[in-house]
């Protein structure tokens, strides 16, 4: 089964700036992994030392986000489509 | 440098004077070119989602927002090239907040507005330490 991730500009630099990969995965959890595993520059981005996702780093397998789902094990049909969003954020003080 | 048209600035600045007191963003959608200069073509709106108490001085685009606005921009064959907000009644330059919460790559366009009416606006992207804000020309 393959997917294709979407990367987002911030993180592309780890990944030989590509804006997408298509990768072997049943899972959510199973495409960000191979995406590391593929670039393992880009890891330290995506988990905490933990091996949890860092808090700023979103997936959304379609247009559904892992959280309101579940979670790392939210299936990702063949052919699907799984999206890194990082959180955005600032303010003047 | 980022490259922007002049109705495009407009756009942004008239954002911001429209949400004063509060702070606007949105997304900036374009050309991406990671060696070179960027050419913002577009920009996308997005509603703060901070709470309302709070947007006088910060703003939030939630994942779902950023979403919408890449697959906007896969849609024009564009890249989301970074963020613009508004800094009511403060300078056009990040604050700490601003830098905790980046990320290096984007370009982060600030407008100042003083009094409901926009002055001074800026670009930075984060370095890759994430030690500072480095300006960026804007060409208009």
């Amino acid at each position: 089964m393959a997917v294709t991730l979407f990367i987002p500009a911030a993180l592309r630099p780890f990944a030989d700036n590509k804006a997408a990969v298509i990768l072997p995965a049943k899972t959510a959890g199973e495409a960000v992994a191979a995406l590391a595993a593929a670039y393992p520059d880009i890891q330290q981005h995506l988990y905490e030392p933990g091996g949890a996702l860092r808090s700023f780093v979103n997936l959304f397998v379609g247009d559904t986000n892992i959280k309101n789902a579940d979670g790392l094990n939210t299936p990702v049909p063949d052919g699907g489509e799984v999206t890194l969003v990082p959180a955005i954020a600032g303010g003047c003080l | 440098m980022l490259r922007m048209t002049s109705s495009l600035a407009r756009e942004i600045r008239a954002q911001g004077e429209a949400a004063y007191p509060n702070e606007c963003c949105g997304a900036l959608l374009g050309l991406w070119d990671p060696e070179g200069v960027r050419e913002a073509t577009g920009i996308f709106p997005i509603p703060n989602a901070r709470e309302s108490g709070e947007q006088y001085h910060r703003f939030v685009i939630t994942p779902e927002d950023f979403l919408r606005a890449e697959k906007a921009a896969r849609a024009e064959g564009l890249e989301v090239l970074g963020f613009y907000h508004s800094h009511p009644d403060h300078p056009a330059a990040p604050s700490d907040y601003d830098r905790e919460h980046a990320l290096p790559v984007y370009a982060y366009v600030i407008t100042a507005v003083a009094d409901g009416r926009a002055e001074a606006m800026t670009s930075w992207r984060l370095s890759p330490d994430r030690a500072r804000f480095d300006p960026e020309d804007i060409l208009i």
